[in-house]
């Protein structure tokens, strides 16, 4: 069976999807994927895979194929400031589409520094020169950028981050935030370094937070390929996070919820509970008030995730999930049982732990600052802070958080 | 006399700049800054000590699980527990798995670039290479079809223009001295390497949810459920699944690593003698089969070797570690330039150059990272130390595995003191670490065929059962991919950390002179480093990249406050 053949005889490739491309597009297809020089399988199963991520028609499946094979390959920069890689290293797992195929054929990554062939100045003249000539297309940036004493927590070729971040972002058309980190501050956020998120330094850019620690490649890809498809975000919520990823309760997507549901949770490690994939929400899994997609897309091309490899979800998607939901193994107050339909937009920003209240002065101050600035929060009367159900929005400005 | 500043030092993990004098086409003097801080112990100061683990594997993302790894082992410590086989057992299987991915990840993506050129290899004949890859390995991908296709797909990314990744390499740089077929087959399995790694990983999100940040750990053992005959968690069908990947594990290390790494270091003779450094080395010890404190049951030895004298293995005295801060941005209290851990202080003050600035000042405090010392010496950390310890003391698979390398090149010993002895010493390591794993995975089989599910103590589990008319102290040891790693716990009369410090494996390797001006091992390594066009310091970057520097570890990750809080306490 040849390729060509392939295409219309094996609709099982496409599965993911649900069904097969238009068969006029073959020729085009045939053209699109030789130029390329990939297989024409990887590719569409690429794309097929997308088109399901982000819950569109398979038939759009052609249009994300044609926009991935434009003459011009999209110019990406990667910076990295206060960060731990993992962000990076989460790409480097991505499976649909493989790092190489992202990297030679989707993409053209000009700087990213853990990865980069060239090192110090050379390194520099590519980023100066895209940022000279204001044609970088998609800015990712990983990690905290600390603001206090004048930057000097974290400076790369002399220059500060800050300084770095607002170059790049003023010749960028697209800034995605990655981790937890580079969307809120993080874990560095509550250190003594004035560590910041990407939407309290920049502003006049569109801006997308992938939150995680660190953030799921999948949706990473997905939340790009829309981009580059359509020109424009996927639907976001009052956090810039795209709904397909961050909308919806772990606790309402999760194989062990039955097991909630009847009752049946694991009492202590090991136990018999355990050993049966029972419920963990008495070892203080905070699924029933975190958001993410993991239960579905699970990790490292969806092997396994955290609740169903044995423990308890710590929220890491959540907003300052590190001040708010630790101590990890405490449970959870105030968890409905039966009836009682929590939203994911519903959910209190309320730090859990005694702990947690006190780290969190700080930290819930930045998150009422920055929702305030957006306009997009309640603060309640006892300081924490409630955002407004999530309204389908552009890609935000990123405006109006900067102190 | 040339100044030459790499900053950023790219392919490492973290923000590392390094400034050297260039003198007569040799480097005469380095200095290694670390640029980065953030400042997180302090955090952990008042949490339940059962959770430090989540915390403290944050430290970095590409020695993920390592930091979650010495973090249990130092509270379990405190509280006196040992965790039951299976536990052990599965956090070998994971620290064995984080070893062998990290160290082909850092053969191919962070440090071949620095002996292949990429562009070269367009000019190679793909059946010339097609005939030398059969040559030295069994390897399936070893067509000339097969190499014709990686060529045709280099030759792509060439024609459009933009090379991605590839964008800002020394192509073309005489340093490079590999026949263009060399080039293409190092090409070629740097493409397969980024599908292995990701497949082979997959072992970490069985174990532990994910990968990065594994997320199973527990004080006492390990949240990944044992039982032969469930299907939710770790069953028949899931070591299948494992063990299928510790198979993939054992052919790309044999079959391509160990070959490329012989192959290219035959065209390097040169750099068996360049980067030596001190020739001190240091190894915790690790990845025990037994009692986590029995030496005897150590996968990796514990040990100090010094100024390159393999007759003689010192016992370590942790009391004789310190950290000098006479080149670091802290200060101590009282004016001491060097504390042991268990006085340690962290009082940053930044004395730098205003940003953005073009040089350090070296000559007083230039790096973010501290300077530990052992008995007031410098000491390098990592699998050449590992390796070097373990045959110096006789293990005898180490010492079949080195001796049959250095054959390979009619070589004796001391060659391995070497940039190059860096690179192979973490092949060889890779290679041994084989055999380990099929023997963990198969101790787990038999525990399961026999019953014994137990993946965690729960005695402890209960703070209510912790003392409360004494505080607690622990530590806790591992040897990450990069070097010895130790971590240190106070834990109050309250339950909560009282105290917390990391002393880290590139903070070692990677530290800045101290009071007396000795070097760091980075600083000494690369004095007299050859440097043909100080525009292009590639060779710099092959003794750099030789040590795997991780800089989101090194950075010392204490107390930014400079409060008393990070005091350690050591037993």
């Amino acid at each position: 069976m040849g390729e060509a053949g392939g295409l219309v005889t094996r609709p099982d490739l496409l599965t993911v999807a649900g069904a097969a491309p238009p068969a006029e597009e073959e020729g085009w297809l045939q053209i699109a994927l030789a130029h390329r020089g990939i297989s024409r399988r990887r590719f569409l199963g690429f794309a097929s895979a997308m088109t399901a991520l982000l819950a569109l028609p398979a038939s759009m499946t052609p249009q994300i194929v044609k926009a991935l094979d434009t003459a011009k390959k999209p110019t990406v920069v990667w910076l990295e400031f206060q960060d731990c890689a993992g962000n990076t290293e989460s790409m480097l797992r991505s499976a649909d589409p493989t790092i190489a195929d992202i990297v030679l054929e989707a993409i053209s990554l000009e700087y990213h520094e853990t990865i980069m062939a060239g090192a110090g100045a050379a390194a520099e003249a590519v980023l100066a020169k895209h940022v000279a000539a204001g044609d970088i297309d998609i800015l990712i940036v990983e990690g905290a950028i600390p603001t206090a004493d004048g930057g000097v927590y974290c400076t790369i070729a002399g220059k500060t981050a800050v300084q770095h971040l607002q170059e790049a972002a003023a010749a960028s058309k697209l800034v995605i935030a990655v981790g937890a980190c580079a969307w809120d501050g993080g874990f560095p956020g509550l250190g003594v370094t004035g560590a910041k998120g990407v939407g309290d330094i920049i502003s006049g850019k569109p801006l997308i937070n992938l939150g995680g620690c660190p953030h799921n490649v999948a949706n990473t890809t997905a939340t790009i390929v829309h981009y580059l498809t359509f020109g424009s975000a996927p639907e976001l919520d009052q956090y810039n996070r795209p709904l397909f990823a961050y909308g919806h309760l772990i606790h309402d997507q999760c194989e062990r919820r039955a097991n909630f549901d009847a009752g049946r949770f694991v009492e202590a490690w090991g136990d018999q509970g355990h050993r049966n994939g029972w419920c963990l929400y008495k070892m203080g899994c905070k699924g029933p008030q975190a958001t993410y997609n993991c239960p579905i897309v699970r990790w490292n091309g969806g092997t396994s995730w955290p609740i169903g490899a044995g423990h308890g979800c710590i929220a890491c998607a959540s907003p300052n999930f590190w001040a708010r939901m630790s101590p990890f193994y405490d449970r959870l107050p105030d968890v409905q049982m039966f009836g009682v339909d929590v939203q994911a937009q519903t959910i209190g920003l309320g730090a859990i732990g005694a702990v947690s209240v006190l780290t969190a002065v700080h930290a819930g101050s930045v998150i009422a600052r920055r929702s305030r600035g957006r306009g997009k929060a309640v603060v309640a009367p006892d300081g924490t802070v409630v955002p407004e159900p999530p309204t389908p929005a552009a890609p935000s400005d990123g405006s109006g958080t900067s102190a | 006399m040339t100044n030459v500043v790499i900053d950023p030092v790219t392919r490492i993990e973290g923000h590392l700049r390094i400034e050297a004098q260039v003198d007569g086409g040799k480097v005469t003097s380095a200095y290694s800054s670390g640029t980065m801080f953030r400042g997180m112990e302090l955090i952990l100061q008042g949490r339940d000590p059962r959770e430090a683990w989540i915390w403290a594997q944050r430290i970095c993302g590409v020695c993920t699980t390592v930091h979650a790894h010495a973090s249990v082992y130092a509270v379990e410590n405190a509280l006196g527990i040992e965790v039951p086989p299976n536990a052990r057992l599965i956090r070998n299987l994971i620290a064995g798995a984080q070893h062998i991915q990290d160290h082909v990840i850092h053969f191919y993506h962070l440090h071949a670039l620095d002996w292949v050129d990429v562009v070269a290899s367009l000019k190679a004949d793909p059946a010339k290479t097609a005939s030398i890859a059969q040559s030295i390995s069994s390897y399936d991908r070893s067509s000339e079809t097969y190499f014709k296709n990686v060529q045709a797909r280099v030759q792509k990314l060439a024609d459009s223009g933009q090379l991605s990744l590839m964008a800002s390499g020394y192509w073309g740089h005489p340093a490079y001295l590999l026949p263009p077929e060399v080039d293409l087959l190092a090409v070629a399995h740097y493409l397969d390497a980024l599908d292995w790694q990701r497949e082979v990983i997959k072992i970490h999100s069985v174990l532990g949810g994910k990968n990065p940040h594994l997320q199973t750990y527990l004080v006492g053992g390990m949240a990944a459920a044992v039982d032969p005959n469930s299907p939710n968690v770790i069953n028949w069908e899931r070591i299948g699944f494992i063990s299928e990947r510790i198979k993939m594990m054992r052919a790309f290390v044999e079959q391509v690593y160990m070959p490329d790494v012989i192959a290219v270091a035959g065209y390097y003779p040169d750099w068996w003698s360049i980067g030596a450094g001190h020739k001190n080395y240091l190894a915790y010890g690790g990845l025990q089969d037994g009692n986590q404190n029995d030496q005897s049951q150590f996968g990796f030895q514990r040990g100090i070797i010094v100024g390159g004298d393999l007759g003689k293995v010192l016992d370590l005295d942790q009391t004789k570690i310190t950290e000098a801060i006479a080149h670091s941005y802290y200060t101590y209290d009282g004016g001491a330039t060097a504390l042991h851990p268990w006085q340690g202080e962290t009082n940053p003050k930044y004395t730098g150059p205003t940003p953005p600035y073009d040089a350090l000042n070296t000559d007083s405090q230039y790096s973010w990272l501290k300077a530990p010392r052992y008995d007031g010496m410098p000491m390098e950390v990592g699998p050449l130390a590992r390796m070097l310890i373990a045959y110096a003391k006789g293990v005898a698979p180490v010492k079949t595995l080195v001796d049959g390398a250095l054959a390979k090149f009619s070589a004796q010993p001391p060659v391995l003191f070497s940039t190059l002895g860096r690179t192979a010493a973490r092949m060889l390591e890779t290679v041994y670490l084989l055999d380990l794993m099929d023997s963990w995975l198969e101790q787990l089989v038999q525990n399961m065929e026999t019953g014994d599910l137990r993946i965690h103590d729960g005695t402890k589990w209960d703070p209510s059962t912790w003392p409360t008319d004494t505080e607690l102290e622990g530590w806790g040891f591992h040897e990450a991919p990069r070097g010895a790693l130790g971590h240190w716990v106070k834990i109050g009369k309250d339950h909560k950390i009282a105290n917390y410090q990391a002393v880290v494996p590139s903070t070692w390797n990677a530290g800045p002179r101290d009071e007396k001006g000795q070097t760091g091992p980075y600083e000494a390594s690369l004095e007299g480093t050859p440097v043909a066009d100080p525009t292009r310091p590639l060779e710099m970057l092959r003794t750099i990249h030789s040590f795997d520097p991780c800089l989101a570890c090194a950075v010392h990750v204490v107390d930014a406050t400079g409060k008393e809080a990070v005091r350690v306490e050591v037993r």
